[in-house]
């Protein structure tokens, strides 16, 4: 199965790799509505993709704290685009306290924006994938959901969190034809990694996330999977790690 | 802190039509009473949520779809808030289905005047889709019984229509779809009885012309007629089927009747056959393709037993009326991509060659109705109402979901020949038209509803995927 992604909406379409998978999209003729919540960076990157003069681009500003906007965001979305095939949840944020902070501002901000706000966007698409008996959700989780981190306990919270939702949804909706694909990059090479301090291994470019995930999503069949797929054996370790030597270690 | 929106605050839904070939997402509520209704109405209109209504989900198509939008179920609101045991006269709320409306009035000698194929639909809706029975031909539709109604519009007021009270929008508001507001109360009549039975007689019809002729000689003495066709039948055979007449009884002809006045008489059987009514539309699902569907059809069309004795049998009001309640869940038999419904009204003047028509051109594309039903209406006051001076076939199309043409072609070809014969359609079950066949076949009476609603609701509040489909208003 090669599913075709004509009409996308991206949240968290303003950098990173939500970006370069609009760019991507855009490229192969798809129509690509970008939300995020800095107005002058959607701007720019709608303005460069739509000068590259393939698929329309459409930016829609909109924090997705402010859940009471989705519902009819995503009603504009779906009309200006002609409908929907692909609903990217993408929107995240890191915080890497340091040692002996406790952060309850940043951790609250993570799952707002990490998991609340994905569950408020992928609700309202799963629902219309279920009417209309296909479609295909792609929520960005990250391989930091297989453990409780030490150097970064709301994020990694928070990706657990996602993945366990994708996962029920996925339980949902899978049944009506609906794809719903949960990606668990491992480290890629954007802002939210950009000033980590040390250089983490196995590092790639979101140009090649993107293409990587966006192959995983057009293979249908709801997978979950890791980007690239070598994190794969990473995550197997880690999960066999005994908790009394895992909070040993700088991770 | 402010109350929350219904953006925030109403879950998504997905509902569907009856027939399970048509979907949709919504956010969803359930008021409990006028006063959280108005509520809803306000919310709705402050943050431009388009309403639409849903009662039992009888309707076959997309009538009580509203993709994006706000599902308003009525089924919270369903108290019988009185029943004059001297006069047969009810008042009720929206909620309230056909099933409450006659356990509320048989114990005391009535029976609703006008009951669909099953108990199930609400009174909103009945009153909303303006529908019909087996005797429409006698007593016409549904709003031929209802004597006022309230409506809760758009702008929160609440207003008390009837033939006296602003008989215009009485006139709409029946049959208007849920497209001018909510019903809060409904006052209906029914019919007194003496029996708790009608006496059915079964007559086979070997042609379409067989059936006419037949509905014509009994229609004076009868107080129900349906015709079931054979759809798979051809040749000398086109149209055949079957004729169930059925009349009141009168304590004279049926002593016994009386006792079965009371609810706990009238139940329809646990099991038929055998096996659990529960069940049985597994079995039906085995025979719910072209060959089972024409071999059922075929040994219903021969089916000795019903012609036994006399000719005629003893019913219950509920065993006659209510044929769609014997298999709960029968629609699952047609699959995960459902049915459609396709009801075609014809004048007179054209209706026997027009049908017999219809009939021959789903047999040369070979796309066969598994049901066919045939009825007799008259013409009635109300606006967007399907009623005329004719004939109706309600016909069930298996979809394929994966092979769509086949019936969307033939859909916009006797959508043609009715049209050009004069013909109606019936919005409750309609998911094929679009909006220049509907305006063809309503012409002034679609443009005066929708001025009334310009009128009534001037931002377009209440919509639904038909109305948007049909562009009705």
């Amino acid at each position: 199965m090669s599913l075709r992604f004509q009409r996308a909406i991206i949240v968290g379409g303003s950098s990173g790799m939500g970006a370069e998978l609009a760019r991507q999209l855009s490229v192969d003729g798809a129509a690509v509505a970008i939300v995020g919540h800095r107005a002058d960076e959607l701007a720019q990157v709608a303005g460069r993709l739509n000068a590259a003069g393939k698929g329309r681009v459409i930016p829609a500003t909109h924090d997705v704290r402010n859940y009471d906007e989705a519902p009819s965001l995503f009603e504009r979305l779906v009309g200006d685009l002609g409908g929907l095939d692909l609903l990217v949840y993408a929107a995240g944020v890191m915080f890497v306290p340091e040692d002996g902070v406790y952060d309850f501002a940043q951790d609250r901000a993570q799952m707002e924006i990490n998991v609340v706000g994905g569950m408020a966007w992928t609700n309202i698409a799963a629902a219309r994938f279920e009417a209309q008996r296909s479609g295909t959700i792609v929520g960005l989780s990250s391989i930091a959901g297989e453990r409780g981190r030490r150097t970064m306990p709301g994020y990694t919270t928070s990706k657990a969190a996602l993945t366990a939702w994708l996962e029920a949804l996925r339980n949902r909706v899978a049944r009506y034809g609906v794809n719903v694909v949960t990606v668990k990059p491992g480290v890629v090479d954007t802002a939210m990694t950009r000033d980590l301090v040390r250089k983490p291994p196995m590092m790639i470019s979101a140009e090649r996330a993107a293409s990587l995930i966006l192959a995983t999503a057009r293979r249908g069949g709801s997978p979950s999977a890791f980007i690239p797929a070598r994190w794969g054996l990473v995550a197997l370790v880690l999960h066999h790690l005994p908790s009394s030597i895992f909070r040993r270690l700088d991770l | 802190m402010s109350s929350p929106t219904l953006r925030s605050a109403a879950p998504w839904r997905v509902l569907d039509g009856f027939g399970g070939a048509q979907r949709a997402a919504s956010l969803y509520a359930r008021p409990r009473n006028a006063e959280e209704l108005a509520g809803v109405f306000a919310r709705a209109r402050d943050e431009g949520v388009p309403v639409s209504f849903r009662g039992s989900g009888r309707s076959y198509g997309d009538a009580s779809l509203n993709t994006g939008g706000l599902a308003v179920d009525l089924r919270g609101m369903d108290r019988v808030l009185s029943f004059d045991r001297a006069t047969g006269i009810a008042e009720l709320e929206p909620g309230a289905t056909i099933e409450g409306l006659w356990r509320a009035s048989l114990p005391h000698g009535f029976w609703p005047n006008v009951v669909p194929g099953t108990m199930a639909p609400t009174m909103g809706g009945c009153v909303a889709m303006n529908i019909h029975g087996k005797n429409c031909f006698k007593v016409g539709p549904f709003g031929d019984q209802v004597l006022e109604l309230d409506l809760l519009a758009a702008d929160g007021t609440l207003r008390t229509l009837s033939r006296e009270r602003d008989p215009e929008l009485f006139r709409a508001v029946i049959a208007g779809l849920g497209l001018l507001g909510a019903v809060t109360r409904v006052r209906v009549k029914t019919k007194a009885v003496e029996s708790g039975r009608v006496r059915v007689s079964p007559i086979r019809t070997p042609t379409l012309g067989a059936m006419f002729d037949c509905f014509v000689e009994r229609m004076p003495k009868s107080d129900y007629l349906v015709g079931w066709l054979d759809c798979f039948a051809g040749g000398k055979g086109l149209g055949r089927g079957i004729v169930h007449q059925a009349n009141y009884l009168s304590a004279a002809e049926d002593p016994q009747g009386r006792a079965l006045l009371d609810n706990a008489r009238q139940d329809l059987p646990p099991s038929i056959m055998g096996v659990p009514r529960s069940l049985v539309w597994r079995i039906l699902k085995l025979f719910t393709n072209d060959p089972g569907m024409k071999l059922t059809n075929t040994v219903k069309y021969h089916l000795p037993e019903s012609f036994g004795g006399d000719g005629s049998f003893l019913q219950t009001h509920v065993e006659f009326a209510f044929l769609l309640d014997y298999v709960p869940d029968w629609r699952r038999a047609y699959g995960d991509d459902g049915f459609i419904q396709y009801q075609v009204f014809v004048p007179d003047s054209t209706a026997r060659a027009t049908l017999a028509e219809l009939l021959e051109r789903c047999r040369r594309r070979g796309v066969v109705s598994y049901l066919g039903v045939f009825k007799r209406h008259r013409p009635d006051e109300f606006l967007l109402s399907h009623g005329l001076d004719g004939w109706s076939l309600a016909l069930d199309f298996p979809v394929h979901a994966r092979d769509p043409r086949p019936l969307a072609d033939l859909t916009r070809d006797l959508t043609e020949l009715v049209l050009g014969a004069g013909g109606l359609f019936y919005a409750a079950k309609d998911s094929v038209l679009d909006s220049a066949q509907f305006a063809r076949a309503y012409g002034d009476r679609l443009e005066r509803f929708r001025a009334i609603k310009r009128t009534l609701d001037p931002g377009g509040m209440f919509q639904s995927d038909l109305a948007r489909r049909l562009a009705v208003g």
